[in-house]
This record gives structure tokens, C-alpha cells and sequence, in this order.
């Protein structure tokens, strides 16, 4: 599975808003380019990520070929409950990767 | 900033940090003053700085990350894994990256580091080494490069490895390609001016492997070099050849004390 680095905060306050980071391992291949022999090189992306707490999907994303290699998001949520943030990328030729974390909110 | 003086210069400091008798080595250009020497950090536009800042923003640690999984990785004929005979990197290898290329006694020339990491993998894995530039190699040493993050660069007082500084600083200063240019010539004379869109940085190594914005991946130090050398319209060797290696060590003399930063991010 590719590799994906994530950073949500171990620990937060009920109500607080929170940083939640991603990046992850993709070529992005636009499917525009040619090899040097004139060949087409098809297609190669993630097309959605997709993240939940606790179930619940609190971001969603469309992907597209102009996005650059080893996509990265940054957006924030409401620390509402302890649990589990998920998150789960798909794309092109079968690709899904997926990642969590957990949260203490006191 | 811009040094355009050329003058011979005596390369005394080589001497003394080697240990040599002074020797005269004609260079066509002057070289920076250590005071005056700076990472290619410290031209990068704000975005790119923060990008390499934030170890969580930074591409180049998906490529640490998976350097850490091969590290633990048994592997070979000899079913060892690096871990198994180094323990942990982040105590074994602090310093290494800062003082490579150094000298190999058995095989009689210097090695860079991921020479140095394939020679594991053939001679102590029993394993086939990793090609130049894949995503094995380039990992590994991007995990093991990140360990010396912040330590000074100190190329090894080793005097054997003095007719290799002396190579590559000749090749440094020779002009060479359809453009008949020297590397001296844009990274000497001319830091800090601008090259059509890209800003010419004093060419330091300090940050390697890294990632690239343009290359959207973690390349190598020869690999950057490489694309001076086609830029410049000259034949570049092929990966691996003992010429990177001379460059790479006069690169390393030449960017003394500046920290470490790899996986640095450059546009
Ligand atoms: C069976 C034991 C063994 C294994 C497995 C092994 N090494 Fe080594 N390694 C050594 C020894 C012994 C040395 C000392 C130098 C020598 O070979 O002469 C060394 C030296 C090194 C050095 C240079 C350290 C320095 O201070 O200059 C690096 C870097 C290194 N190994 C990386 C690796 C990596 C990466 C792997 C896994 C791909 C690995 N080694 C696997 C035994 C091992
Ligand atoms: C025509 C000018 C020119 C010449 C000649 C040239 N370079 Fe460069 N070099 C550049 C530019 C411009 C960059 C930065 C590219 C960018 O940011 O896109 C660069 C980048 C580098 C870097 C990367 C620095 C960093 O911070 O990562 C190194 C190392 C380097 N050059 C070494 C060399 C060597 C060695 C030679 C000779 C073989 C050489 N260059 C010849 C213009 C030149």
C-alpha cells in the first residue's frame, strides 16, 4: 500500500477546532504526457480522499490531473468526541490506500 | 552579492584540514568566502521554505518513512536486516551523511553514501544492490541523511582522499559543454542573479536526497547534477561514475559546517 504520512492531534478540548494534515505517496500521472518514444502515458491519479470521525464524513475531495504528485490536504474540524478519524484515498487502476488515527477530546 | 574577481588561488584550507604540505591549485574563480556561504534554503520562497519546515507538509518524508520500513526489512540471502547489525539508525548513523564521500580501503576509492549503502546490500545482505535512483536507494539514504539533519557537514581529514578533492575541484572550474561553461562560473560568480525564471544557488549539497518540486519526487545529489551538466550541453556521465564522486566530495569541502537539511525541498 502506498505510504501516507497523516498528523491529527493525539489530544484536544471539547469545541476546539483542529488542524488535520495528510500527505500521501502518487505519481499523479495527468495522462497528457508522452513517453519519449511517442507513446501515450495513460492516466495515473487519485480521483477522491475522503475522510470520517467516528463514521461520520466530515471532508470530502474530487481530485484532478492538474493536483501534483504526492497529494497533501490541510482542513479543519470541530473536536466533538473521542474516537477514530479515517481517512481513504482512491484513484485510477484499482488505487485505495486508507489511514486513521485516534483522538482523546476531553 | 557577486564575485566576478578570477584570480589564482591557493587552496591553503584544503591543505591545512588535510594535512598536506601547501600546495597551489589553479582555480580560474574566486571561491566564496566561508561567511558568505548559504544553503539553497535560504533563496526559497517562503511557501517552499514552509513546505520543507514542517516534517508533516515535507514530501520528502514519505520517502524517510519508507526508507525506516527497509531499514527493519530482513532481506538477502543473508536474511539480515540493516537494523540487525546498525540497532537503531537514529543513534547509529547521526553524523554519517555529513562526512560522506570517505575513503574505502578495499575497494582503494572513495564512496559516496549510497555506494556505501549498496556495498551493504551486496556484501553484508547478500542481496542484488539497488539501482541508481530507485525508490529503494533514494529512501534509504533520505532515512539515513535525515539523521544528520542539523549536523555540520565535516568531510573526513583523510589524505588519501586529497587527488579526488583535486579532481573535482578541477571539474568544478573547467569549462566544459556546447556552452562552454564552468559550474564556477554560474555557482561562484554569479549566486544569487537570476537564470531566466530560477535563481542560481551557490550549489551546496547539504539537502540531498531531496525533494524537487520540478522532478515532483526525491532525487539524488547526481541526479541534480545531471541536470547541470545537460544544462551546461555537456555529456553527462553515467550514475555511479567516479567523476560524480569527485564532485561530491569537493561539493562537501566547499559547503563545510553548513547543516545538513535532507530531505530538503527545492523548486
Ligand atoms: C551483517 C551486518 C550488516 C548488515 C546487514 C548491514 N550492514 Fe552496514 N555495515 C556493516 C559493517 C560491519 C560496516 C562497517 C564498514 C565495513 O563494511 O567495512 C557497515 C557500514 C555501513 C555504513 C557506513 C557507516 C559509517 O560510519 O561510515 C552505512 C551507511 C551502512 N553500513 C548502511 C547499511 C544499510 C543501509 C544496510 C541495509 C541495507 C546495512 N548497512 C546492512 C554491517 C552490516
Ligand atoms: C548556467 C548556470 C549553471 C551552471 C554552468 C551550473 N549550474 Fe548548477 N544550478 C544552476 C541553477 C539555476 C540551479 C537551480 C535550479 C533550480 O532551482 O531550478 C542549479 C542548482 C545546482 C545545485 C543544487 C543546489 C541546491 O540547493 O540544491 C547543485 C549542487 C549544482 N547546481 C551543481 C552544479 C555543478 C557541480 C555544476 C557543474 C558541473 C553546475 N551546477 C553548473 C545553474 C548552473
Amino acid at each position: 500500500m502506498a505510504s501516507a504520512l497523516i498528523n491529527v492531534p493525539k489530544k484536544a478540548k471539547f469545541g476546539d477546532v483542529i488542524e488535520i494534515k495528510t500527505l500521501i505517496s502518487h505519481i499523479m500521472e495527468t495522462g497528457f504526457r508522452h513517453s519519449t518514444t511517442g507513446v501515450p502515458i495513460p492516466r495515473d491519479i487519485i480521483t477522491s480522499f475522503v475522510c470520517t470521525y467516528n463514521n461520520e464524513e466530515i471532508f470530502r475531495a474530487v481530485l484532478y490531473p492538474a493536483i501534483a504528485a504526492n497529494p497533501f490536504f490541510i482542513f479543519t474540524t470541530i473536536a466533538t468526541e473521542s474516537g477514530t478519524i479515517e481517512f481513504t484515498w482512491q484513484g485510477d487502476n484499482g488505487f485505495l490506500a486508507t489511514a486513521s488515527a485516534t483522538i482523546t477530546v476531553e | 552579492m557577486i564575485v566576478n574577481s578570477k584570480r589564482t588561488q591557493w587552496l591553503a584550507p584544503v591543505a591545512v584540514m588535510l594535512g598536506f604540505a601547501a600546495i597551489e591549485v589553479i582555480s580560474a574563480h574566486a571561491e566564496i568566502p566561508l561567511g558568505e556561504r548559504r544553503s539553497g534554503y535560504a533563496d526559497l520562497a517562503p511557501d517552499t521554505k514552509a513546505m520543507q519546515d514542517d516534517d508533516t507538509a515535507n514530501p520528502g518524508m514519505l520517502w524517510v518513512q519508507d526508507g525506516e520500513a527497509l531499514w527493519n526489512a530482513k532481506s538477502g540471502a543473508a536474511n539480515r536486516a540493516c537494523a540487525d547489525c546498525h540497532n537503531d539508525a537514529r543513534t547509529t548513523m547521526t553524523g554519517v551523511a555529513a562526512r560522506y564521500p570517505a575513503f574505502n580501503s578495499k575497494l582503494g576509492r572513495p564512496i559516496d553514501l549510497e555506494q556505501r549503502i549498496n556495498l551493504c546490500r551486496v556484501e553484508r545482505q547478500q542481496a542484488s544492490a539497488f539501482a541508481y535512483e530507485s525508490k529503494e536507494l533514494l529512501s534509504l539514504s533520505a532515512f539515513i541523511g535525515k539523521q544528520s539533519r542539523g549536523e555540520p557537514i565535516a568531510p573526513p581529514t583523510d589524505e588519501r582522499l586529497r587527488p579526488f578533492l583535486e579532481a573535482g575541484l578541477e571539474q568544478f572550474n573547467r569549462r566544459q559543454g556546447q556552452l562552454n561553461l564552468s559550474c564556477g562560473q554560474c555557482h561562484d560568480d554569479n549566486w544569487g542573479k537570476r537564470l531566466a525564471g530560477s535563481l542560481i544557488p551557490q550549489a551546496h549539497p547539504n539537502g540531498y536526497p531531496l525533494y524537487r518540486l520540478e522532478w515532483q519526487a526525491v532525487g539524488s545529489l547526481q541526479r541534480r547534477l545531471r541536470n547541470c551538466i545537460v544544462g551546461m550541453r555537456a555529456e553527462p556521465y553515467d550514475y555511479g561514475a567516479p567523476e560524480y564522486v569527485s564532485l561530491e566530495i569537493y561539493l562537501m569541502w566547499r559547503a563545510r559546517g553548513l547543516p545538513i537539511e535532507t530531505p530538503a525541498v527545492r523548486p
